[in-house]
């Protein structure tokens, strides 16, 4: 789960992470209020989910507070890559001397958390990556201990950091890691990190990104979730605790497992055709997820047909059938249906299903085959 | 011979008394296992169908039973405290059914066994399945037999059509191990790759991996570096867009890395067949 940068600044600052002054702002009026309210010259900023909102216009420097209403106007009727800008962050503008780079991610080769610092903030670390990789310092962290002072001091030294902010940049390291930690993150990121010409560290921009797998210790943080990103259909299979991911295709997927559910994906498209969804509907799927699932699927007019490829282990194909029975008689698929079914009841869920006029196939590949040229005819 | 587990393993289940748990102890001992025990807090001194008995703690249930592999099938928020008391317990070996636990969780934990010398299989896997000697996990029994063919896998369901497809073509495998699709997890594919090609039982390998991270690719320099048996593979993900989540914690492909294409040419460069898909696996095995 992403967090927006206000919300993210916001949780750094209880980690005494100095942010700039600023709130958040629904209204253009509302943003013109804070800028009264703040002095001086102010940053508008678009609060969307998507990186690049910069180069979009979705962030400008307003001199006075009228400024700031009309660039509010404008960045607030702004849709920045197909999301639209429902707020603004107005932040007191700020006086940069330098940019630094500072992030926590976790490195799954070396099963720890890894700090990223870089002397060449306020770009993306990937483009840093690419382009300056030598720039990019990296040390982990004993995920049983915890960061150590030092280490704060080496990575303050090797992005040459002059020593008088060391002691700042230690602190501000210090509460990173207890954000990253403490709220279950996958990424904790200050980008820039700028040192003022009163040479104070303060940071400007945050993003963090949250373990959805942890959410249940942090319904604080579960309440913060935006989904202007994800597909309709994608929230209502949450809601089921399904897995579902949009794709462009027109033959729609139910299948059980991650795994076989992205091979079956590919199957598809080796023998011609293209998936319209990822669908992993999880083990043990009951008749009433099964339904919600087949909905689900249904909803999206390029559907052509369907593949089902179940293969029961804690997953019982009978029930698997019941809930493809209980949702036809719901909604009245017009599209042809191409069923597998395997292991665990398989015979007693095809039994189930012999009334229902459903294609229905012995091999992976079979099936496959089937709900291609199922796809095409219709 | 085969590998991690087979009929002298003396399983301990966690979380015995729970559906799932209870379940799968029951498919387990049909199959064969020896289930020496359960364990579920507070639930000590009872029995499960008789013949299983139930203990308060790992440490305790192992003292008296002598169980030398834990299996865990308890829910996800309890999950890391499970695999602590079974390492802390003494149990050398310990598999983790459980789904969705937290990354910053197994980042401890794996850290943690590691000190320990402690082996971890899973999280968020089937288990392990020596055919005709011992299922510790939930792949279906009846979708194998015994043989030389050895199986390691990321994933549960694909693994089982994998089996299912040998199975079908009368071929049979010395061990089938899934790691699970977690970021984060215990045994990856290189380790088990070592213990099949030091295996007597096994002659081939089957290599089942998906999109993400770089395990695959690490496993593709052990076999060109190391293994003088052959392997067959397959890549789940091919049709994934990156930057999405696909089902699995760790199937996404991240900045440009961790794609299909990669995993392929890199196992390819290695001299291992690659299937397109799951049922070409048998012909590419003989």
């Amino acid at each position: 789960m992403k967090l927006h940068e206000y919300q993210s600044k916001q949780i750094f600052s209880r980690y005494r992470i100095p942010i700039p002054r600023g709130r958040v702002a629904a209204t253009a009026i509302e943003a013109k209020h804070i800028a009264e309210e703040l002095g001086g010259r102010v940053v508008v900023k678009a609060q969307v989910l998507v990186g690049g909102r910069g180069k979009a216009g979705g962030v400008k420097l307003a001199n006075n507070p009228e400024e700031a209403e009309q660039f509010a106007t404008q960045i607030l009727s702004m849709t920045i890559k197909g999301l639209p800008v429902r707020k603004v962050l107005v932040d007191e503008a700020a006086s940069i001397e330098q940019e630094i780079y500072l992030g926590i991610t976790n490195d799954r080769t070396a099963k720890k958390p890894v700090i990223m610092a870089s002397s060449a903030g306020g770009v993306e670390i990937e483009e840093v990556a690419r382009t300056n990789p030598e720039k990019i310092v990296k040390v982990h962290i004993n995920p049983l201990i915890g960061i150590k002072e030092y280490q704060t001091r080496d990575i303050a030294s090797a992005i040459d950091l002059p020593r008088e902010c060391w002691k700042q940049f230690g602190e501000i390291l210090i509460g990173l890691w207890g954000v990253f930690n403490d709220k279950d993150a996958t990424l904790a990121e200050i980008n820039p990190l700028v040192i003022g010409k009163d040479r104070k560290l303060t940071a400007l921009d945050g993003k963090m990104l949250i373990d959805d797998n942890a959410l249940f210790r942090h319904p604080d943080l579960s309440e913060l979730r935006d989904t202007d990103e994800d597909a309709p259909s994608e929230i209502e299979a949450r809601k089921y605790g399904l897995t579902f991911i949009k794709l462009d295709g027109n033959i729609g997927c139910m299948v059980n497992g991650a795994g076989l559910a992205m091979a079956s994906m590919d199957i598809l498209k080796l023998f011609g055709g293209e998936p319209a969804n990822f669908l992993d509907i999880g083990g043990g799927a009951g008749a009433d997820k099964v339904a919600a699932a087949m909905r689900i699927i249904l909803s999206d007019p390029n559907v052509k047909a369907i593949l089902f490829n179940i293969f029961g282990g804690i997953t019982r194909c009978d029930e698997v059938a019941r809930g493809i029975l209980t949702a036809m008689a719901e909604v009245k698929p017009k599209v042809p249906m191409v069923v597998r079914l395997v292991g665990t009841n398989a015979k007693e869920g095809r039994e189930l299903l012999v009334n229902a006029k459903m294609i229905t196939a012995e091999t992976l590949a079979e099936a496959a085959q089937k709900a291609v040229a199922a796809a095409k005819g219709a | 011979m085969s590998i991690l587990v087979n009929k002298n393993t003396r399983l301990l289940v966690q979380g015995i008394t729970g559906s799932e748990g209870l379940f799968h102890t029951r498919q387990m001992v049909a199959y064969g296992t020896k289930v020496v025990a359960g364990m579920t807090p507070g639930k000590g001194g009872q029995w499960v169908d008789d013949k299983i008995p139930v203990f308060d703690s790992v440490k305790i249930a192992a003292e008296a039973t002598g169980a030398n592999v834990s299996i865990i099938f308890v829910p996800a928020r309890f999950a890391a405290d499970s695999i602590f008391e079974a390492a802390d317990a003494g149990i050398p070996f310990i598999v983790c059914i459980t789904e969705g636990i937290p990354v910053g969780d197994m980042m401890r934990v794996r850290n943690y066994i590691d000190m320990k010398g402690v082996r971890l299989l899973g999280p968020n896997c089937p288990g392990l399945l020596t055919p005709g000697e011992a299922k510790v996990g939930i792949i279906p029994g009846d979708i194998a037999i015994p043989g030389n063919i050895g199986v390691v896998s990321r994933s549960g369901t694909l693994t089982y059509e994998v089996l299912y497809a040998l199975k079908q073509k009368g071929m049979g495998s010395s061990t089938c191990v899934g790691i699970g699709g977690d970021p984060v997890n215990g045994t990856n594919h290189i380790d088990v790759l070592k213990m099949f090609e030091n295996d007597p039982k096994t002659d081939k390998i089957v290599l089942i991996g998906e999109i993400g991270g770089s395990d695959e690719e690490r496993a593709a320099e052990y076999i060109a570096t190391s293994m003088t048996k052959p392997v067959v593979g397959f890549i789940a993900g091919q049709t994934a867009p990156p930057g999405k989540r696909m089902g699995h914690a760790g199937a996404i492909i991240e900045g440009g890395s961790g794609s299909a294409a990669d995993k392929i040419k890199a196992l390819e460069d290695a001299g291992v067949k690659m299937a397109r898909h799951p049922e070409e696996i048998p012909d590419l095995l003989r």
